[in-house]
């Protein structure tokens, strides 16, 4: 962005620099003239001077020669010198003589004069140079007052030159100056017309204005046939400054539709220059006229916004979809170009408008950074951590935790013995991820209120450092179920409040659950057995073992400790386990697997024997063929490193379409991708995925497969298709070939810190001298860490930072509360801060 | 014959009988004890000779009149023992919580004889392996390839036993008295053995030698009964509150400021003591002169042919005659018991009372020997709190680790952990750790980072003056560069001659916290361990070399470094630009949106949610995130005209700031006009 920056103002400068280079008496600034005689003898012809008179004593006029001075150097880039000419004590002459002469300033071109100001009205350098120029200007720049004015100038410059017509509050304003300064370069390429009449600028622009602010147009009257139609509009959308309307008026001046035969990535345009993106409308020969209306259309409404450009495809080799009739390219170096398949004018003028609205934002954003470097990073210490600010804007809420016992070193240990199953939440009150867990929990102790058996405690490792240390707590939060007679069992799973609750639940069966009769067996696939479990859907997993095979047991009962409280699991050893495993038709050792109530049981045969193998098997079971992906779910997913195939919905996804998808998810193709869909009422965050993905919104339901793990490619499966299950394999077929383009690509950007650091280093090195002598670890690795010293020395630096903070403080006395006690009682002094050392 | 069976640990060498272990610790007080402690719980074979029949026989002279100037402090309103010891200033450290010295005293300054008891009960209820009536009158070498340090430490006690150690622990403590001599020196009555009752000293006028806390302490306990008392030593005063040195004069003992400022006849003069002379007159006044004027005189002559000062100067400050003159000019180091194979040297400048050690507590002229307890403060001598209990108990643990993992492959104990808890680690340990926070400057945490930096690993209180051989004292390698965490005091800050209490003297804002004044936690990075050269060439006054990047933790009056605002986000800023990531904490709504969005995942995500272990949080939370502008909230925005997701999630509310131009107000031409 600011590469493209520098290319305008380099290219401004340029103008300038040609402006300036009209001859000149060579001095720089401000010039003094003994006398008003050796004053106009100097003067050359054509040449414009801004001269003032005064007396060798004037005291009144010293704040206006003070503006005069420093308005010398502007005026200089135009050829204007700036004199100061002394009056002789005996001189009555026009200039010198006159006591009101003296207060006016005199705009010269050779001895001719041209204008007298008085000096009110030269208040500053922005009221100097703009009504200097506004003066010499006279021709260039038509002063209207009423709307038959303007109109008349528009009917005689229509179908010869462009009109700029402007509106300023009043004259001597910075855009006022902005106004004249570009007339002063465009001046005789364009008509500027200026106006300061609000009823004027009422009347030219839709709505309601507003007429405190600068307004310019640009009328497109050398394009106007028509008499009776006014010329064509576009208004600056942005502030008055000179590089503003330079900008926009280089982009009124390209050419509307650029015609293009190579390749889009070579090409570069005004726009692109400007920072501004380029759309290409693809043609080809046997459409080329219905293009080209299509492009200056299109030109037309993005006229200011993008530039257009048409690109014949019969004479460029593109290696894009033959289905592809847009393509946008951004002035951001290094992106790729999109090519898009449209089917309306107005979806390649969102396109653009949302590609600028986010460009907009990203500039701001840009420009509040820059603004915040030199501000010293204020935003540094505004917090932006969502957790940690989430936290401390609840921390005035008190938490309901009447039921979650406070346990201490003294009552720890007895307190475990009380329940048949003692859950320690161990936390640390001043850490903000325990204290978001801690309020989940506090909703678990509610939900599981009642529930016997079960005693909800925590412990603050802030207060019992030596009790956490003890129980082995290194990090936190960290949950522990204690049971009596047995080891402690550390929770794993998310930090939520239904998987939290669930988890306690299902810890109080042991697992795997030893199921004594083939009644049991049978009651536990149907959700039923044990009864402390039937209110939770689960699916059941059970294990049928012979007696014979106990390794394999073994293996499972070691799988059971790892998932416990994850999996419901039973096993069933007896004799008559045959016969149930022939019920199922499988031979042990066997699991049966029963989703959704025992609808369905499932058998599959146990062929491996190693704990690892078992976990990671009963693991893989237990994820759903296609199922609805949320936040909780998708690691389990995730973790299977496979691309995604996702289904975006709102709301409840069709019968036909999920049976569709089943089908695609149950096929051979099964391995190699995760089918999913996602209901985006039910996970919202669904809309910011989409939003990534498509600069425009498709609609509903939409297809997506995603690379995750490998190269990170969107693709869309197209919209006028119907999801089938053939349909979509055939795409996936074309994926696999690359014939299909990406829609987008996932950013493979880095986490970098998202805000420097205070640089403590670099102010202890302007205030501490003796510590840049000991910069012996690395010379020259960080230059910006060894600014140039002042020489003020140590206190004279040291009042810096302070001086710096008072306006600051000032502004904001809420901050200085966080100051100690010392600092409460002394806040006016706050710039003779450290200066005492 | 039979002495050489005993257990198989007895050897004859060269005729005589020595009793071998792995470590001697000489002298039972604090540090010996300590060090008794850790061996014993580390399992180690030592054995700690005391030359009294019970620990501590220090304390059972000194200080003379009983009142212990360390800290006892019953509450602070926290139940968090590790931080409460920061405020205990008495205890040993130890598992047994009946060892805590409020235990034993609820005394804020206790009574010496408290310590007393307290050292008996941690020898016998840690049932420590103290062999008393022992004084070792003579240490030697005896050169040995085997030995762990080339040589052997042959002891021998005053019934000429021999004892045969492979390393040797010198806690003996500072107990011999500092004297000078003068002429009429012989006058001066000793700290050691002067009278504590007031009432010997009724109507006397008293002149004390020295200005440290046990000439204040003295000055105390007679300044109501005297007619006068006048303190002399060659430097002025050093308050501890000003110099923020505990065994700089504390304001228990500064009641004779008070009587000097407020002209209630006691005072205070400065002057070299070698300088002066005592003469005692007939009555038995003792009369101060200058030694200058003696030099030719024949002072068996008489006090009249002796030249008083104020015969010349007759307002001579100190020209009335004293009753009794007191030397409290303390302690130094023994060293007259070490053969001078060990070279065991005095250090030089002011801290020649001690012998010269390493910053590891490793005697510089012989290897295997350290030094331990008081006689230790050489290395912080007028800083920390080395010298005194609640310090020198941590210092005596990091040579115990040192030794542990020189001796016995044990390297440092250290934990390890994913880097998501990088700044709570850093933020548990500078709110509660006490050693860092007694022995500031001297002992700090070190964190290792690993490759990538996805973990780290933690080590607590190292001496960091022996930063540049950390691989190899602690076995622990640090190729990926390192933090250390250290606490210090403002530079320019304390001082004998220092206003402490100017206005605004504490720094509040997060952004100045480099110039904060008091005790405040500093952490250094370094991308690569310092070298020993860098270590010698600090700048001057800095407990470590120019670092890569340093953070200040903004002081706290409360000495809780627990703001969100303040105090954590501004270190993990700092950690973040060390590390080059991004250290936040997310939802695990945020997450699912990187998931799908990003190639890559923040570390919070990447060692949380993606394993499983997402932070759901409450319904109130995620509301107040989105509040905040922090978290998008999804379920209520339209598609189009909304930000862009994938722009930083950063602060939203910043974007929604009005971005219309401000309308510049004319008023330049109403004020030109007004001209």
């Amino acid at each position: 962005m600011s590469a493209q920056k520098d290319r305008w103002v380099s290219s401004l400068v340029f103008l300038l620099f040609c402006a300036s280079s009209i001859p000149r008496c060579g001095s720089a600034g401000l010039r003094q003239e003994p006398s008003p005689q050796r004053y106009f003898s100097a003067l050359e012809a054509g040449r414009a001077s801004l001269a003032f008179f005064t007396p060798s004593v004037s005291p009144g006029a010293q704040p206006f020669l003070e503006q005069i001075e420093s308005s010398a150097e502007a005026l200089q880039d135009y050829g204007i010198s700036v004199v100061k000419v002394n009056c002789p004590k005996e001189d009555v002459s026009r200039y010198c003589g006159k006591e009101n002469a003296l207060r006016k300033a005199f705009l010269f071109r050779g001895t001719l004069l041209i204008r007298e100001f008085p000096t009110d009205a030269l208040f500053d350098v922005n009221s100097i140079v703009a009504n200097v120029l506004f003066a010499l200007l006279f021709n260039e720049v038509k002063y209207v007052e009423t709307l038959a004015d303007l109109e008349n100038i528009e009917n005689v410059l229509k179908g010869k030159s462009n009109m700029v017509f402007a509106y300023v509050p009043a004259t001597g304003t910075a855009e006022h100056r902005a106004v004249m300064e570009a007339a002063f370069v465009y001046g005789t390429i364009h008509q500027f017309v200026l106006t300061t009449e609000a009823a004027l600028l009422k009347a030219t622009s839709h709505g309601d204005p507003d007429v405190a602010s600068a307004w310019l147009l640009f009328c497109h009257c050398q394009r106007a046939t028509d008499p009776a139609q006014p010329c064509r509009r576009t208004a600056l959308g942005q502030p008055l400054t000179l590089l503003n309307i330079h900008r926009h008026l280089k982009l009124m001046g390209a050419p509307l539709v650029t015609e293009v035969a190579e390749d889009p990535e070579k090409i570069s345009t005004v726009h692109l220059q400007l920072g501004l993106p380029l759309v290409f409308i693809l043609s080809q020969k046997e459409t080329y006229e219905a293009d080209r209306r299509t492009a200056e259309f299109v030109a037309w409404q993005l006229l200011g916004k993008a530039g257009v450009a048409l690109l014949s495809r019969d004479l460029v080799d593109l290696n894009v979809l033959h289905r592809s009739n847009v393509a946008l390219k951004t002035p951001d170096e290094g992106m790729p170009i999109q090519y898009l398949v449209l089917e309306d004018t107005d979806e390649v003028v969102t396109l653009v408008e949302d590609n600028n609205k986010v460009k907009q934002i990203q500039e701001d954003e840009q420009e509040e950074e820059e603004e915040d470097e030199d501000e010293k990073d204020n935003n540094q210490d505004i917090q932006d951590d969502q957790v940690v600010e989430a936290v401390s804007r609840d921390k005035k809420r008190e938490l309901p935790l009447e039921q979650v016992l406070v346990l201490t070193e003294e009552n720890f240990h007895s307190s475990l013995s009380e329940a048949a199953q003692t859950v320690v939440l161990f936390y640390a009150s001043w850490e903000a991820v325990s204290l978001a867990v801690l309020r989940s929990y506090s909703e678990v102790a509610d939900h599981l209120k009642g529930t016997p058996g079960i005693l909800l405690s925590r412990v603050n490792c802030w207060d019992w450092p030596g009790l956490c240390c003890q129980e082995n707590v290194t990090q936190f939060p960290t949950i522990r179920i204690y049971k009596k007679g047995q080891q402690s069992v550390t929770y794993d799973g998310m930090w939520g409040t239904e998987e939290l609750s669930s988890f306690i639940l299902l810890s109080r069966v042991s697992c795997p659950l030893k199921l004594a009769t083939m009644d049991e067996a049978e009651g536990y696939l149907r959700g039923e057995f044990p009864s402390e479990l039937s209110s939770h859907f689960h699916t059941s997993l059970l294990g049928i073992f012979s007696t014979a095979t106990s390794k394999a047991r073994e293996a499972f009962e070691e799988a059971g400790n790892i998932l416990s409280g994850h999996v419901r699991m039973g096993m069933y050893f007896e004799d008559d386990a045959l016969a149930l495993s022939h019920k199922y038709s499988v031979s042990p050792p066997a699991i049966l697997l029963a989703r959704s109530g025992g609808r369905s049981v499932e058998g599959i045969p146990l062929s491996k024997h190693s704990v690892q193998d078992v976990v990671q098997m009963i693991r893989y079971e237990l994820l759903d063929i296609f199922p609805e992906i949320t936040v909780p779910n998708l690691p389990q997913y995730l973790q299977l490193r496979k691309p995604f195939l996702i289904l975006f919905s709102d709301g409840d996804i069709s019968q036909m379409e999920s049976k569709e998808m089943l089908k695609l998810a149950k096929g051979r193709a099964q391995q190699a991708f995760v089918a999913c869909w996602l209901n985006l009422k039910k996970t919202p965050v669904g809309h910011g995925i989409l939003r990534t993905y498509f600069s425009t919104v498709p609609s509903l339901p939409v297809l997506v497969w995603v690379n995750l793990h490998a190269g990170g490619q969107v693709f869309q499966f197209p919209s006028e298709q119907s999801i089938t299950a053939v349909n979509v394999l055939s795409w996936m077929e074309q994926l696999q070939a690359g014939l299909e383009a990406p829609s987008s690509t996932l950013s493979e950007e880095d986490w970098k810190p998202p805000l420097p650091a205070y640089n403590f280093l670099e102010m202890m090195e302007t205030s501490v001298p003796e510590l840049s002598l000991h910069t012996s670890p690395h010379p020259g690795d960080t230059p910006a860490q060894h600014p140039p010293k002042s020489p003020g020395g140590d206190t004279a630096i040291r009042e810096g930072p302070s001086q710096e903070s008072t306006a600051e403080e000032v502004g904001s006395p809420g901050r200085n509360l966080r100051g100690t006690a010392p600092r409460l009682a002394a806040r006016d002094k706050q710039g003779k801060r450290h200066s005492e050392l | 014959l039979g002495l050489a069976l005993y257990a198989g640990s007895l050897c004859a060498v060269s005729g005589a009988t020595f009793l071998y272990h792995d470590y001697c610790v000489i002298g039972a007080g604090p540090a010996g004890l300590q060090a008794a402690y850790l061996l014993q719980q580390a399992g180690r074979d030592y054995v700690v000779f005391e030359r009294s029949h019970a620990p501590g026989s220090f304390f059972a002279l000194y200080p003379r009149h009983r009142k212990l100037i360390s800290i006892n402090k019953q509450y602070t309103g926290k139940s968090n023992s590790e931080f409460n010891l920061r405020h205990d200033w008495n205890s040993l450290l130890s598992h047994d919580r009946r060892l805590l010295f409020r235990r034993y005293s609820h005394d804020f300054f206790p009574d010496a004889d408290t310590m007393v008891h307290y050292l008996e009960d941690f020898a016998s209820l840690l049932k420590l392996r103290v062999q008393y009536n022992t004084a070792i009158i003579h240490v030697t070498l005896e050169k040995n390839e085997q030995a762990w340090n080339g040589h052997y430490f042959l002891l021998t006690d005053q019934d000429r036993k021999n004892y045969k150690c492979s390393s040797l622990l010198v806690a003996t403590g500072m107990w011999v008295p500092n004297v000078v001599n003068f002429p009429g020196s012989e006058y001066v009555e000793g700290y050691e053995t002067v009278s504590i009752n007031p009432k010997d000293f009724a109507g006397q006028t008293v002149l004390i030698l020295g200005r440290g806390n046990s000439a204040f302490e003295t000055a105390e306990n007679i300044l109501g009964v005297t007619n006068f008392i006048h303190m002399v030593s060659r430097s002025r005063v050093r308050l501890s509150w000003a110099t923020h040195y505990v065994g700089d004069l504390r304001a228990i003992n500064n009641g004779l400021l008070d009587t000097y400022q407020l002209k209630s006849l006691d005072g205070l003069l400065e002057g070299d003591l070698e300088d002066l002379a005592i003469i005692k007159d007939k009555k038995g006044k003792l009369h101060i002169t200058l030694r200058f004027y003696l030099e030719n005189r024949n002072i068996s002559a008489g006090i009249n042919s002796i030249t008083l000062p104020q015969d010349e100067l007759d307002n001579f400050a100190t020209r009335a005659p004293y009753d009794r003159v007191i030397r409290c000019l303390g302690w130094k180091f023994d060293f007259s018991i070490y053969n001078r194979s060990l070279r065991m040297m005095p250090g030089k400048g002011n801290i020649k009372k001690y012998p010269q050690i390493k910053p590891s507590y490793e005697s510089r002229g012989t290897q295997g020997l350290f030094v331990l307890g008081t006689a230790s403060h050489s290395v912080d001598f007028r800083k920390s709190a080395g010298g005194f209990i609640h310090g020198f108990r941590y210092t005596t643990r990091a040579v115990h680790r040192l030794l542990e993992n020189r001796h016995h492959g044990v390297p440092w104990p250290s934990t390890v952990y994913p880097i998501t808890q990088l700044t709570n680690s850093i933020i548990k340990r500078v709110n509660e750790a006490s050693g860092l926070y007694q022995m500031f400057s001297v002992l700090a945490d070190i964190i290792l980072l690993r490759e990538n930096a996805t973990a780290f690993e933690y080590l607590e209180e190292y001496p960091v003056g022996v930063l540049a051989e950390l691989e190899m004292q602690t076995g622990r390698k640090a190729p990926n560069g390192l933090f250390v965490i250290i606490m210090e005091y403002g530079r320019n800050f304390s001082g004998a001659d220092k206003d402490v209490f100017y206005y605004n003297r504490a720094v509040g804002e997060a952004q100045h916290a480099w110039q904060s004044n008091f005790l405040h936690p500093v952490i250094y990075y370094y991308k690569r361990l310092p070298t020993e050269r860098e270590m010698r060439l600090r700048p001057p006054d800095w407990p470590l070399p120019r670092p890569d990047a340093i953070h200040h933790i903004v002081e706290d009056f409360l000495t809780d470094w627990t703001a969100p605002n303040a105090h954590i986000l501004p270190l993990r800023r700092f950690l973040e630009n060390c590390l080059r990531t991004d250290l936040r904490n997310f939802f695990a709504e945020s997450c699912f949106l990187f998931a799908f969005t990003r190639q890559k995942l923040p570390p919070f995500c990447q060692q949380g949610y993606v394993r499983m272990q997402g932070l759901m949080g409450s319904q109130e939370l995620r509301h107040h995130a989105v509040q905040a502008g922090l978290l998008q909230d999804y379920s209520h925005t339209d598609f189009l005209g909304d930000r862009h997701p994938d722009s930083h999630d950063g602060s939203r509310d910043q974007l929604m700031r009005d971005h219309a131009i401000p309308v510049r107000p004319l008023q330049h031409l109403v004020n030109a006009k007004d001209e």
